[in-house]
Parts: C-alpha cells; structure tokens; sequence
C-alpha cells in the first residue's frame, strides 16, 4: 500500500516545464528544484549541471537530501518546483539512457529469485509488455554478472548471497540497461573490500568509455581518489566542481557542521532574547 | 460416519450436485494460489483481508436493490457485482485516509476492515425486515455454505477464476518487477500504480467468487496459506506458483470433499484447515527451508566440525610428537589429545564414540588411543585442507569473503588447481616437501575457534 497512492499524482510538473537554458549535451541539469515531505524541504533550490564523463561523488551529512536528489531525477517522488534536464529533456523521455541503482537495503532479499533473474529486469524495459527473458537476454544478464566478477553466483537464490554481492548483483542489472547516466545510492555502503574494489574499477571502465556516473557517497576519505567531480549537499549545494578544487576545509565545514552551528547557535540567542 | 462407497462417490466426483461444488472450490484454490503469490510477495495480506470484509455492505445493498426491483434478490451475479462495488469502495477508503492523513497503513486497514464490516453486518439485520422478500441465507457469505450452488453459478466462479489466473501468469513479469522493487520499477517507467490496482483487482475477483464457499472471514487464508506454503518448497518464482496453485487446488479439492461428506462441518473451515494443514507438513519438511531439514542440516555441520577438530587434533599431536619430514601414524595418550583443545570431557567422549563408529580409531592400550589406517588418511587431508584455507585466508584476503564455503570437502573444487598449488608453494618453507603442509601458525594448545 505505501506505494500505491503517490502515484496517483504524477510526479513532477513535466508538463510546461521550460528546459530551454539547458545545454543540450548536460547528462544532468538540475534548475531551482525544491522537494518537501510533509511540507518540510528536504532539497531547497536545487541548482546543479553535470558535465558529461564525469564520475561524479555525491557527499553530505545524514538527511542532507542525496537520495532524495537521486530519486528527483528520476521522477520518483514529487518536487515542489524546478526542472531537470537529462540531456537536455525531461526523463520521462529519456528513461533508456538512465540506469538506476538504488539502496540495496530498499527491497527484501529474500525473495523467490536468483541473481541472474534480478540481473534480467535490467532489459524489461527492451522487452515490453508481457514478453518473456530471452536466451539472449539471459546470456547479457550473465555477461554483466561476470563484469561484477560474480558470474559463477548467477544461479544463487540472492538471499544467500552477501551484502557485497547483492550490491554487485545490483550494478550488473544497471549494466544491463545499457545506459549513458547511472545514478546509483550508496553502492559502497556496507560491502566489503573485494567489492568495493570492483565498483571502483566498473567506475572507471564506465567513465573510459564516457558513461556519467553519479554516486552517493559516505566516505571522504576515498572520495578524492574515486571521484573525479564532487557535489557537496546540505539541503542546498554548497560547491559542486573538479574533486581537487572542490575538497576544501572550508566547503567541507560548510556542509558537514560550520554553518548548520551557527545557525544553531543564532536560534539559541534568539530563544534567549524572547525568554 | 460415511462408508467408503460415499467417500469414493464424492471425491471421484460421481455426484452431480457435490460435482459442481468440488469443482468450484478446486478451481477457485488454483486462482487462490496463483494470485495469493503476488497478495505475498507484494507484503498487501492484510489489505486483502480487509479488502474481503469489506465486502460484506455490498452484498446487503445489493439483495435490497433487486428486492426493490421486483426480484427474489437472491441471484449472484448481482450479489457478487455489489460485493465487489463495496470491496473497491474499501479499498478506495484505505487509499483516501493514507493519502490525506498521516496515519499508517495498519491504521487505515484496521479502520476499513472493521468499519465496513460493521456497516454490513447492520444492513443484513435491516434488509431481513423488507417486505416480500426473505433475506435469510445471506449471512452464508460471512462463513460460506456451499450447499446452495447451482449450475449457473459455477459457470461464473469458472470463467473468473479461469481469467484471474491466466492475467495472473500473463502479466507475470510485471508483477514480479513490482513486488521485488517498486521504485526500479516506476523508474524504468512502468505503470506500478496500475499494476498495483490490476493485482488488487484480481485479488477482489477471487474473494468475491469464495464468498459463497468459503465466505469473506476465511477467504484470505485461502488466498495466503497456499502460497506460503508452496514458498518453503522452493526458491523460484514460477515454480512456487505452481506449487501454491497446487495446494490451493488440492485444499479446496478435499475441503469441499470432506464437506460435502460431512453435512455438518462448513465448505471453508475445512478448505483452510486442509490448505493449513498442507502449510504446516510443509513448514516442517520442505527440504530447502522446513524446520527440521534445516535442524537435520545444523546438527550434520557441528558433527562434521567435531569430527575435523578430532581428527586435526590427532594429526597435529602425531606431528609434535615425530622429528623428521614424513608423519607416520602412531598411538597417542588420551590426555595429550584432551589437552590439545578446550574441549569437555563428555563431549569428547561422544566425539570418540562417533570416531569408533565410524572407524577411524582402532583398539589401542588403555588411556592410549590410535588411528586407523582410514582415519589417518582422514586426519591428513583434514588438516591439509584447513592449512590451505588458513594460508589462503591470510594471502588473499580481500577476495577470500566471496568463496565462504569453507565447510567444502576439497579445497581444489573451490579454488580451483591452480590457486591450490601457488598455496602450496606458500606453505612450502624451506622447501620442506611433506605431503601435509607445516600450520602458518603454532599449533600446540592451541584453544582458537575455526
């Protein structure tokens, strides 16, 4: 039941959206979006363009509206107000050159299927209504998994699977899709280190052949060496840009603590002041 | 009690009139199954479950709109159409109070189901009392009575049941998307709100056509328990379909059987305890997820575990105890192997005992003990094997975590032969060449868990 009602209203005002500023070749062109849950924003005048081949980190506290971001772009949850751009039109357009990999916490993995079949729902899409996995379908599903390194687990129901390996069986069924921007959610979160190894090097394979690739990230300490553009998010963007330029003590106190305490600190005095 | 002429007249279906009630409730199973599936997977039972009661007012209005046109108000076409026109109402409130509260979904589930139920139960006391009609036999739709079926009726139940489950594996795919990850699935663009009300409409279509033999109380267990059930059998889709098809069937089958045998006992009391009852043999002994196979599976692992710290244990104290590169086989003391691990003295009794059954000790002086010559053998590749994962845990560990089966017999069919060899090379210090490899570790006393 708790999907079912959002999408009585379509998600977004894609109609009469104006998307004439936006350059033509931007994988990504985010203009003054807003998202609100229960009338509280979440993302508060949105304004990001991302360049095309970039891999491209996405970091910000808890709550500081990544996922939110991700889900946005791809029309999933309802905005207040903005456009996005993918390629310079509005996604419901331009679904094919999109692969979205979300938390791989957001289904349940004990669900009667194997990783080759999850892999397979990357082509529903090029199969349409009612059309079965074809033989060949399910030799690319496999080819993906081997990309993952985890082609001899296609078989495997995924619920015996590790939490590595259901985060890799995710980023083959987006290598499925075959897409030009892939926005993945906290694929690093909780996997191990051979996993985290493959994600970074299928990172660098997609940007070689001059896929974008926007990731939600939680760990500055590898995030300059992943990522070679980064999107600093606390509600607002606070900096967007080339990771070296971009990775600043001052951008970072600005996202992670440094403003969010002052204001703190001004609504404090002000409490003090009315008392 | 009925004699078996009876018993093998009603489930050979020889009988006319239990023919067509037998028939109904096994059709009506199999759609049950199929759809009950997808009510699981897409975690909506209890939205089913309010769905059907809330059919109940649907029915009342229904019988007093055709008594209001001059009918009996008993034909149910037009009882099954108002009791879906009510569930969909119910559904549409369960949608309405989400949207515009903030209340949780049990919330507005728990209101529907009970409100309309209510709602029902107090129309059917006020259509009792409308002139020229009698309305009694309408509250069979709360428990199910099968008795009043006729020829036109299982017509209908046939047809709905038969278009239920053909959409049902129609559109299989899609709804497999769905209820694995709906957001994916919106993302790639397809319809998840209408998929949502095609499943929800298909749910509605086999609680309505059970509201006769089964009633609208038990209906959803019909449309669960099938389902659950045939989940423990397997860990694919399709065949977990099937099989829940088959218990659906089978239930309503030897439910109406059994019924129509016994006059006193009600259709859908026994059809769910029969589908509950395949439920719980399957609970216990499916093999890939029952409760005792899976026991039988943990208890075969530890002794396989005590077996291998034995017989290590052994070879270990053989090998201390030896200078020299081979390691032959000797008598060793029984204190110097309880030393060796911290293990109590009933268990390694037992552990003896298992090892004797199983000949892998020979008789030997007292306090003494000696392996046999298969036990020996045993006892080397054991502890080969556990060097060879230890080195290869230690060498390579960033992709050791992708090959946990480390309870496998041999180590060549994980690691394949090559892998093996460069371990070997490891092991080899000083170019000792033993057929068992020195440990990585020491190995005197030693008290860790592997």
């Amino acid at each position: 039941m708790s999907q079912l009602f959002k999408r009585l209203s379509p998600a977004g005002d894609a109609a009469g959206e104006d998307l004439s500023f936006h350059p033509e070749d931007a994988p990504l062109a985010i203009h003054d979006l807003t998202v609100a849950y229960h009338r509280k924003p979440v993302l508060w005048d949105v304004d990001l363009d991302i360049p095309d081949g970039k891999l491209v980190g996405v970091v910000g506290p808890n709550g500081a509206g990544k996922s939110t971001l991700i889900k946005a772009c791809l029309d999933l949850i309802p905005r207040a107000s903005g456009e996005i751009g993918i390629y310079g039109k509005p996604y419901k357009e331009q679904r094919h050159l999109v692969a979205y990999v979300p938390q791989r916490e957001s289904v349940d993995w004990d669900f009667p299927v194997s990783a080759l079949d999850v892999v397979a729902m990357g082509a529903y899409r090029r199969l349409g209504w009612f059309r079965r996995v074809t033989k060949q379908e399910s030799e690319n599903a496999r080819e993906c998994l081997d990309q993952v390194g985890i082609a001899h687990l296609a078989d495997r129901q995924i619920s015996q699977l590790s939490g590595g390996q259901q985060q890799r069986v995710f980023l083959a069924r987006a290598l499925m899709q075959d897409a030009e921007l892939y926005l993945m959610d906290e694929p690093f979160a909780a996997v191990d280190a051979a996993t985290e190894e493959a994600i970074v090097s299928l990172l660098r394979t997609l940007s070689e052949k001059g896929k974008t690739c926007l990731v939600v990230h939680h760990d500055l300490a590898t995030v300059t060496t992943y990522f070679n553009w980064l999107v600093l998010l606390n509600m607002r963007i606070v900096a967007s840009g080339p990771s070296e330029t971009t990775f600043t003590r001052e951008n970072l106190q600005k996202t992670y603590g440094g403003k969010l305490s002052l204001l703190e600190k001004a609504a404090e005095a002000l409490r003090h002041t009315v008392e | 009690m009925p004699d078996w002429e009876d018993i093998i007249e009603v489930v050979l279906l020889q009988n006319y009139n239990t023919r067509l009630v037998v028939l109904s409730t096994t059709l009506l199973g199999i759609a049950a199954g199929l759809i009950g599936s997808f009510l699981l997977l897409r975690k909506r039972s209890l939205m089913g479950d309010a769905l059907s009661h809330a059919t109940l007012p649907g029915v009342a209005i229904a019988f007093a709109v055709m008594v209001s046109l001059g009918g009996t108000g008993k034909a149910l076409p037009g009882l099954l159409l108002g009791a879906t026109l009510s569930g969909v109402a119910g559904l549409f409130t369960m949608l309405l109070i989400r949207n515009t509260t903030r209340l949780r979904d049990d919330v507005a589930m728990g209101f529907v189901l009970s409100v309309f139920f209510g709602i029902g139960v107090a129309s059917l006391q006020m259509v009792q009392s409308l002139p020229g009609a009698s309305a009694a036999g309408l509250e069979s739709f709360i428990y199910g009575k099968t008795a009043s079926m006729v020829q036109s009726d299982f017509h209908l139940i046939a047809v709905v049941a038969g278009v239920a489950s053909l959409i049902s594996i129609l559109f299989l795919k899609e709804f497999l998307l769905l209820c694995f990850d709906d957001a994916y699935a919106s993302a790639q663009g397809w319809p998840t709100f209408f998929l949502d009300v095609l499943l929800l409409g298909l749910v509605t279509a086999v609680t309505v056509i059970g509201l006769q033999a089964v009633g609208l109380i038990l209906i959803i267990a019909f449309l669960i328990t099938p389902a659950t059930a045939a989940r423990f059998w397997t860990q694919r889709l399709l065949p977990m379909m099937l099989l829940s098809a088959g218990i659906g069937g089978i239930s309503g089958w030897l439910g109406a059987s059994i019924s129509a045998l016994t006059p006193d006992l009600p259709a859908g009391a026994v059809i769910v305890l029969v589908a509950a009852a395949l439920f719980l043999l399957s609970m216990l002994f499916a093999p890939p997820r029952g409760v005792i196979p899976r026991l039988m599976r943990q208890y075969r692992l530890r002794r396989k575990v005590d077996r291998q710290h034995f017989l290590r244990a052994a070879y270990e104290i053989l090998e201390d105890s030896q200078s020299g590169d081979v390691v032959s086989n000797s008598p060793f003391s029984f204190a110097h192997l309880r030393a060796k691990r911290t293990w109590s003295l009933r268990k390694l009794r037992h552990i003896l005992k298992i090892a004797k059954r199983e000949d892998h000790l020979e008789a030997a002086d007292p306090g003494m003990l000696r392996l046999s010559e298969a036990g020996y053998g045993e006892a080397a590749r054991v502890t080969r094997n556990h060097r060879l994962w230890e080195t290869y845990l230690i060498h390579y560990a960033d992709i050791a975590p992708s090959h946990v089966d480390r309870d496998a017999d041999l180590v060549e069919h994980i690691l394949g032969p090559e892998l093996v060899h460069e371990l070997e090379d490891f092991l080899k210090q000083d170019s000792i060449s033993t057929p068992v490899p020195p440990s990585p570790h020491p190995t005197s006393n030693e008290n860790s868990p592997s």
